[in-house]
């Protein structure tokens, strides 16, 4: 029990009369890679948007190591410890690599400085400044992005901003991070490339990663467990070869 | 008694105004802060004509087309370059342009007030007060515009294919609507309603200048944010609330020199209460 | 820790730049007054430049590092002329020097400015752009109507500030001005190269990723707002102590809009930009009414809506961007220093590489590619065009 970190309880939410999601169950381990899959349009990314509070879940519940979240807002979901890349890329474009990732630095307690220091530039300021800098630099490392650090992140190609957005999303010290289509527009050695930084985030970090993605040799090479969505409900769960290899899945995606 | 039935009046010019603004809104997802001054325009439309010696009716006509076309030129030469830009730059390049229209007029006209008498109507008597034929006109005249605007929004293809492009501008486009025809459409219908409103203000306030429109024009963004942005029957009730509210005011001494402060408050306090406005419809936002 | 402080952004050259030229500005400027080289007009003019740069610096604050239009700045710059000032005018009384009465009645007018910028923000800023835009000029519309219609404040003939406004005798009000136009820059340069800084331009950027940095979006515009609506009171503090009287008309839309056509004209996000078109849109103003009769007045309106119109169509319409781009400083720098460069190495820039069209497609080509012994098999037939 203890090493659940994301626990859903019959988790949905409908628009007017369509239920987008409904009775989803999921129980993530600690360091799991979790897949999340399905046809498009099958609910993922509202599952995301409900586990990151964008949307507030109509019926079931979710807590995050014990703790309900329900209710609260998009901001302290992410102090709790819940942080997100989105599968349209919404990097903060007119600003460089680095401070994108500072960004996500924010919060975090040890990086703490009142903006009145900043503003009177008290020796904090510094500190905190030179501080955040290092860290900042140590996370795009991991992402094989510190020697962009200053360009601008609408310049840099899409794989790589999908690997700022990942960088982003871990600087701000989560204890689950979910991804959306993280390999989308990728060409295979980026494929490779990315599955070998998440198994390295997974491992440096005691990290729990859940991820939505379409390239299944991405999930099956990957993912620990795999969830599969279909119409907003679940429609197997289990390894990935089980439940990819579902007869209900297969159906699913091809058709009869 | 009376002061109902001004109220009424100047809440169906309001009412008028807002229709444009909420409409535009509503399609092209922009605030038109021009939008007053095509009032303004209309205005020196139908001077300049009486000036000339025109008849009224001719004034009517030829003020209706200038809007039209001053509305849809303003469009296509300061709105359309920016399409897919962000809400700021639409927005400041809208307070140019009607900074643009006041100067001009200034610079034609001159900034001093001048005098416009459409027609002497008169009084009646009504329950028992004394009404100005020129509200019960304006009155009637508002209510049958709104109505067919309504029916036409309802009815026409044109009117669906606006409501299509205010819910979902590209999936319209994919079902074959020209969404380019449809907001020039939708400016001029909204210009042809600010003419109509100049006529009414003048009616009732029988003076131009170039800054005619800047204030009316807030007040009717006023009411269509008030009513919800974006709905037709919310820009009717916000108008006919704002005017009737302000003529209440004005009538109570103690009031009457905070009128506009009232106004604007009420903006404050409704979308404090629900931002979205009194019939405004929720949207979501996609993530 | 000291080595640190200097090897920062703050004591680079390009950023510190603009408070040498102030200052430097500002000593010519005293010796030249000393001299008596300096007409009173000139001074006068000095002052209203440097409220202007305040005004400026603090609504690019709001409009072009947070991202939202506010068009009541001129309500606040209201608030600290009629509240400030009123203040003065009673401290006026028990302090016999005019600067320490303006000083303190600095912050108070900020102060209750601020005050204000909180009341109207709180729920303003729940809503979005639009929104806001008209929430702000309402207010702007109800000060101005409220502090018409006070008795204190002299109703509609405007409040009286003889008592405190600086005269010959006094220290020149110019000299106070631009001292504080230096510390109005120094706490607005150092909230913006700040993690705050940081933060308020991510949620111009992207709101919604910036909440789920979780960044407190409310909080971070709130206090822009506020720290805003402080320095326009301060602005208006200096503007009651420098004409009398003090009337509710100046503060009127079409003001707001001129301190934000000093924003748009200086670049929306650039201080030095806000502080050279402050400059320069006051000294028009200055040469226009000194030149032009009451008629003519209107080619000012005329010139800020092509401002307006001009500027943010240039910079913003997607089908301009190239001709932008052929005219813009750094592509011209580049092109000059880079005269040598190869033509792979542009392509290999990434700085270059938003510029080829075909970079998407270039991605789905090279992911379907066919390599030798790994042959690419399609598994997921279902997948749609995303």
């Amino acid at each position: 029990m203890s090493d659940i970190v994301l626990r859903t309880e019959d988790l949905g939410i409908s628009f007017g009369g369509l239920k987008a999601v409904q009775g989803v169950n999921l129980e993530i381990k600690k360091k799991q890679l979790y897949g999340l899959v399905g046809p498009n349009g099958a609910g993922k990314t509202t599952v995301f948007n409900l586990l990151t509070g964008v949307y507030q879940p109509t019926t079931g519940t979710f807590y995050l190591n014990g703790e309900e979240l329900k209710g609260k807002t998009q901001e302290q979901i992410n102090r709790k410890g819940i942080a997100r890349t989105f599968q349209n890329i919404r990097l903060f474009n007119n600003m460089s690599v680095i401070r994108n990732v500072l960004v996500g630095l924010h919060n975090q307690k040890e990086f703490k400085c009142n903006p009145f220091v900043s503003l009177f530039r008290l020796p904090g300021h510094y500190k905190t400044e030179a501080k955040m800098r290092e860290r900042a630099k140590e996370i795009l490392r991991i992402v094989d992005l510190e020697e962009e650090r200053n360009n601008l992140a609408c310049n840099l190609p899409y794989g790589k901003q999908r690997k700022l957005e990942i960088a982003r999303a871990l600087a701000t010290n989560p204890t689950l991070l979910l991804l959306d289509e993280p390999a989308a527009g990728m060409n295979p050695h980026e494929t490779e490339d990315l599955m070998r930084i998440v198994r390295k985030i997974r491992d440096d970090f005691d990290m729990t990663i859940l991820l939505i993605e379409h390239d299944m040799k991405f999930v099956s090479g990957l993912c620990d467990e795999v969830t599969v969505l279909n119409f907003g409900t679940v429609l197997a769960q289990g390894t990935a070869n089980e439940a990819l290899n579902d007869p209900e899945v297969i159906k699913a995606y091809i058709g009869e | 008694m009376s002061i109902l039935f001004d109220g009424l009046s100047l809440g169906a010019i309001y009412a008028l105004i807002a229709l444009g603004y909420t409409m535009v809104y509503g399609i092209a997802k922009m605030l038109n802060f021009a939008h007053g001054d095509i009032i303004m325009v209309g205005a020196y439309a139908v001077f300049v004509t009486l000036m000339g010696g025109g008849h009224i009716a001719l004034a009517i006509g030829l003020s209706v087309i200038i809007c039209v076309v001053m509305g849809v030129v303003v469009e296509k030469f300061a709105y359309k370059p920016l399409r897919g830009a962000s809400p700021l730059a639409v927005l400041i390049t809208a307070i140019g342009v009607s900074y643009l229209l006041q100067s001009i007029s200034q610079l034609v006209f001159g900034a001093e007030p001048k005098t416009v008498t459409i027609a002497s109507l008169g009084t009646v008597s009504l329950f028992g007060a004394t009404i100005s034929v020129s509200s019960i006109v304006t009155l009637v005249i508002g209510a049958v515009i709104m109505a067919g605007l309504t029916l036409f929004v309802k009815k026409t293809r044109t009117g669906r294919a606006m409501v299509a492009v205010s819910e979902d501008k590209g999936a319209a486009m994919l079902m074959g609507i020209n969404v380019n025809r449809i907001i020039t459409i939708t400016f001029a219908i909204g210009s042809a309603l600010a003419a109509a409103a100049s006529l009414f203000y003048l009616m009732q306030i029988p003076s131009v200048e170039p800054t005619l429109g800047s204030m009316p024009g807030i007040k009717a963004f006023t009411a269509a944010v008030i009513g919800g942005i974006g709905s037709i029957p919310g820009a009717m009730l916000g108008g006919v609330m704002l005017g009737v509210i302000e003529k209440i005011c004005l009538s109570v001494p103690v009031l009457a020199p905070y009128t506009t402060a009232v106004e604007f408050g009420l903006l404050i306090v409704i979308l404090l209460v629900r931002p979205i406005g009194l019939l405004g419809k929720k949207r979501r936002e996609k993530v | 820790m000291i080595k640190s402080i200097l090897k920062s952004d703050d004591f680079k050259i390009k950023n510190c730049i603009n408070y040498m030229v102030i200052a430097a500005a500002l000593v010519v400027l005293v010796v030249l007054y000393n001299a008596g080289e300096l007409k009173a007009s000139y001074a006068n003019l000095l002052v209203q430049i440097g409220y202007s740069i305040i005004l400026a610096v603090s609504l690019n604050l709001v409009v072009g590092f947070l991202g939202e239009l506010s068009l009541g700045h001129a309500g606040f710059m209201c608030v600290g002329a009629y509240l400030g000032t009123f203040i003065s005018m009673q401290l006026s009384d028990v302090i016999e020097s005019k600067v320490i009465c303006l000083l303190i009645s600095m912050l108070c007018g900020g102060l209750l400015a601020a005050i204000f910028g909180f009341l109207v923000g709180l729920p303003a800023l729940r809503l979005k752009g639009d929104y806001l835009a008209i929430v702000t000029l309402a207010f702007g519309e109800i000060v101005r109507t409220v502090f018409k219609n006070l008795p204190w404040f002299g109703k509609a003939m405007g409040l009286t500030t003889g008592a405190v406004k600086f005269t010959k005798k006094d220290t020149p009000l110019f000299i106070i001005v631009f001292i504080t136009v230096l510390v109005v820059l120094f706490f607005v340069q150092n909230l913006v190269r700040s993690k705050h800084g940081r933060a308020i331009t991510a949620i111009r950027d992207n709101e919604i990723a910036a909440k789920a940095m979780g960044i407190n979006v409310t909080f971070y515009k709130l206090f822009v707002f506020v720290i805003a609506a402080f320095f326009a009171g301060v602005a208006g503090v200096f503007y009651g102590h420098y004409t009398t009287p003090v009337m509710y008309t100046f503060f009127s839309y079409n003001y707001s809009i001129e301190i934000l056509v000093m924003v748009v004209l200086g670049g929306m996000g650039s201080i030095n930009g806000s502080i050279i078109a402050a400059t320069l849109i006051t000294v028009i103003n200055y040469i226009l009414q000194k030149e032009l009769p009451g008629e003519l007045a209107a080619l000012k309106f005329l010139i800020y809506a092509l401002i307006l119109i001009g500027i943010v169509i240039f910079n913003n319409a997607p089908k301009l961007s190239p001709i932008k781009e052929r005219l813009s400083l750094k592509v011209l720098i580049a092109k000059l220093t880079s005269k040598n460069r190869k033509p792979e190495d542009i392509l290999n820039d990434p700085a270059h590489w938003d510029k080829i069209p075909t970079k998407i497609a270039m991605d789905e080509v090279l992911s379907t590619d066919l390599q030798p012994g790994n042959e690419y098999v399609p598994d997921k037939p279902a997948k749609g065009g995303k």
